[in-house]
């Protein structure tokens, strides 16, 4: 197999949690005394092919963000390592580093939270490429004004300032932001999340319109299963940190392995699902802090055993191209529990 | 067509309108919007960011404040009209007979009081007469329904001790405790993750079912009003466009709008192909177009539409403002 993009290889990052008063106080007259560490992404892997759409879902919490931004380069892992082109980014240096650090770029819910207010938006636009010469000086304006018609913003507004677009026009600079570094990835977190249904199907139109046209790839984060069934070639699911399935959208979605994606779709709402009786998966989102040991969906999942208590269940392949980290996949067909 | 949409209208709205007063003059945010809603119905209220739904919910439950008014239209509660009633009535009537959800619970949580403190005041205010002892007893029970294990426990914590999906629960437990006869939930949901969104909608939809509550549900996902509605009222730009039957509606759409907002939904297009889109997008408040205010994103606009469209009749429930409609009435 060739290299992919990008590849990440057993990421890990934790989070040291400073106690809260309450905490130090309890601690204090001897009740749980140990730091608290959240393991945001625990021991993830994870390629992404060129022009690939890579689709990562799962519910508030999982770590889907804090792998995004590792992909992005923008957060470190605690451990494990990211490859571009086969090549570990942390160990590439200079230049070099500069230019494979523009390689994967990333976009988020809203870009007005990473839109400089005082900037026109012409500036926002043309200041990183300026900086980085990705063209000649002379040569910006020109390069600025045709990555802002690619994403369908009009140039004649290039004087304006962020507040003064709608969501819409913001999330496509924010796009053309990013696409004027000339990037060969975009990791997008949550990028169609805040927008109104007509917004959000022109801005998915735009993101499969330039895959096509540049040979992106992207990384879509999402927690809107239906954004990610349409856009995404392959799709990974996050449970607590961990990806828990993986596989290529069309057979993911008409079969999904793992009891956490079975009652992940289930639950999507659906146009075509009227008057529905709900039979909703139990309990609570478990707390991060304290995940439960073993599997981490034991406590929720209705096909639990004892060995889920204790025993991590491995990411393994379960068919070409298919990987789903439960352990039901090592009992035989016969004796498995029906979904 | 369900038997609760045959049932007695206990919620009748008819031309409301409601205004904000802007640095540019007054500018109305709903007009001339007509809802009815029978006892124990669910109802959906959809639309995009802007369209007015929940200065609606607002304003049936008497809480636009300046420099906001209502300037026209009756709200009809089994009978009484909250527009006239006065202050001290509506109050009585509010979290008693009119109950809201909004989407950020701690709208109706107090930060610094404990669950208990807050749930039994609910009661009181309501119910001078019930004992503490009683009143904790319905605290607990409603707990328990909304599915809060170990309810009195948890009555004895703050706020913040609650996940967000458990503190929507407590707001929804603190609605139902007076036993509406209807309760209005503004995007209850739209900030939790599906499989907690699917617990809420299941316990919502049970409680009003067994207690014959009415509900009408605010959202801009047409997909959970899908699953849960019996019927379906659309608003663009502060009016209703369309309403009907869940059914008749999401299948055979009459007004441009409704079928151009169903036909954008990914899960509705084919993985991969280009969505249908909308072009354009909502107006300003203070730019409203003539006529029919979606002309200017129609592909079906004639003359004709430039002209005020009325709301129109097209049998078996359905109504639409349209001249032009995707279905003959
Ligand atoms: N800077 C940080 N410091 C401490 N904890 C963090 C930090 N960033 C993330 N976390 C924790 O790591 C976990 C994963 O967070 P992350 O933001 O990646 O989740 P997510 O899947 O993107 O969730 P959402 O869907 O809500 O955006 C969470 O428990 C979060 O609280
Ligand atoms: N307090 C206010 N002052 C001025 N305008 C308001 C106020 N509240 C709402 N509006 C305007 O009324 C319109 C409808 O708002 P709203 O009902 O909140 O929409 P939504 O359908 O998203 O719930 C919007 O244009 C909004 O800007
Ligand atoms: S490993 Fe066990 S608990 Fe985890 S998903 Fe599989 S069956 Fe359920
Ligand atoms: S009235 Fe005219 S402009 Fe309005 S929705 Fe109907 S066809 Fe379109
Ligand atoms: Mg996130
Ligand atoms: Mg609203």
């Amino acid at each position: 197999m060739t290299e992919p993009l990008i590849r990440a290889e057993k990421l890990s990052r934790r989070f040291a949690r400073t106690p809260d008063f309450a905490a130090r106080l309890a601690s204090r007259f001897g009740a749980g005394a140990k730091p608290r560490v959240v393991h945001a992404v625990d021991e993830v892997d994870l390629a992404i092919g060129q022009g690939e759409v890579v689709g990562l879902v799962g519910e508030s919490g999982c770590g889907k963000s804090t792998l995004g931004r590792i992909i992005a380069g923008i957060d470190r892992p605690t451990s494990g390592r990211v490859l571009y082109r086969g090549e570990d980014v942390a160990k590439a240096e200079g230049d070099h580093a500069r230019h494979i650090a523009l390689k994967v770029q990333m976009i988020f819910q809203d870009p007005l939270d990473c839109l400089n207010p005082r900037y026109r938006m012409g500036d926002i636009v043309g200041e990183a490429p300026k900086f980085h010469k990705v063209v000649p000086a002379r040569e910006i304006d020109a390069h600025v004004d045709r990555v802002l018609s690619q994403c369908g913003v009009d140039t004649r507004m290039k004087d304006r300032f962020p507040h003064q677009f709608s969501g819409g026009q913001r999330q496509r600079i924010g796009i053309a932001r990013a696409l004027a570094v000339r990037p060969e990835m975009i990791v997008c977190d949550e990028s169609v999340a805040s927008l109104d249904v007509s917004i959000q199907a022109q801005i998915i139109n735009l993101f499969m319109r330039l895959r096509e046209e540049l040979d992106l790839s992207y990384l879509f984060v999402s927690h809107d299963i239906g954004v990610v069934r349409h856009i995404a070639d392959r799709v990974v699911v996050m449970y607590l940190g961990r990806v828990v399935e993986e596989g290529s959208a069309g057979e993911l979605f008409a079969e999904p392995n793992h009891p956490y994606t079975q009652a992940l779709l289930r639950e999507v709402p659906r146009l075509d699902n009227r008057h529905a009786s709900f039979n909703p998966l139990k309990g609570e989102l478990p707390s991060p802090l304290s995940p439960p040991s073993g599997c981490h969906f034991h406590p929720r999942c209705p096909f639990a055993m004892e060995r889920c208590r204790v025993e991590r269940p491995a990411l393994k392949e379960i068919a070409p191209g298919r990987r789903s980290a439960c352990h039901l996949n090592d009992m035989a067909a016969v004796n498995r529990p029906a979904a | 067509m369900t038997p609760a949409a045959n049932a007695e209208k206990m919620l009748v709205v008819s031309g409301l309108e409601t205004r904000f007063n802007t640095s540019r003059g007054p500018v109305a945010a709903v007009r001339d919007v007509n809802i009815e809603v029978g006892r124990g119905e669910i109802v959906g209220l959809v639309g995009e960011s802007g369209s007015g739904k929940s200065v609606t919910g607002l304003s049936l439950m008497g809480l636009i404040d300046a420099p906001g008014e209502i300037t026209g239209g009756r709200i009809l509660l089994n009978g009484e009209d909250l527009r006239s009633v006065g202050g001290k009535r509506l109050r009585q009537l509010r979290g008693d007979r009119i109950a809201m959800i909004f989407q950020d619970p701690m709208m109706t949580l107090n930060p610094v009081l404990r669950i208990d403190t807050q749930m039994i005041e609910a009661i009181r205010a309501h119910d001078r007469k019930i004992s503490r002892e009683a009143a904790r007893q319905r605290c607990r029970d409603a707990l328990g329904l909304v599915g809060i294990p170990s309810p009195d426990e948890r009555l004895l914590a703050y706020p913040h001790e609650f996940s967000g999906g458990m503190r929507q629960r407590v707001a929804i437990a603190i609605a139902m405790l007076n036993n509406p006869d209807i309760i209005i939930a503004d995007e209850p949901t739209t900030a939790l993750d599906v499989t907690i969104q699917a617990q809420i909608l299941a316990e919502m939809q049970k409680l009003c079912r067994q207690r014959g509550t009415a509900l009408i549900w605010v959202t801009h996902d047409l997909t959970v009003v899908a699953g849960l509605a019996d019927r379906v009222y659309v608003m663009y730009a502060g009016s209703v466009v369309e309403q009907g039957p869940v059914d008749a509606l999401l299948d055979r759409p009459i007004h441009p709008y409704t079928d151009g907002l169903i036909r954008s939904i990914p899960s509705h297009n084919e993985p991969g192909r280009p969505l249908h889109q909308i072009p354009g997008m909502t107006p300003a408040l203070d730019r409203m177009p003539q006529g029919c205010r979606f002309h200017p994103r129609c592909a079906r606009r004639t003359e004709g539409c430039l002209s005020e469209i009325p709301l129109m009749d097209f049998g078996g429930g359905r109504r639409a403002r349209c001249i032009h409609p995707l279905v003959e009435g």
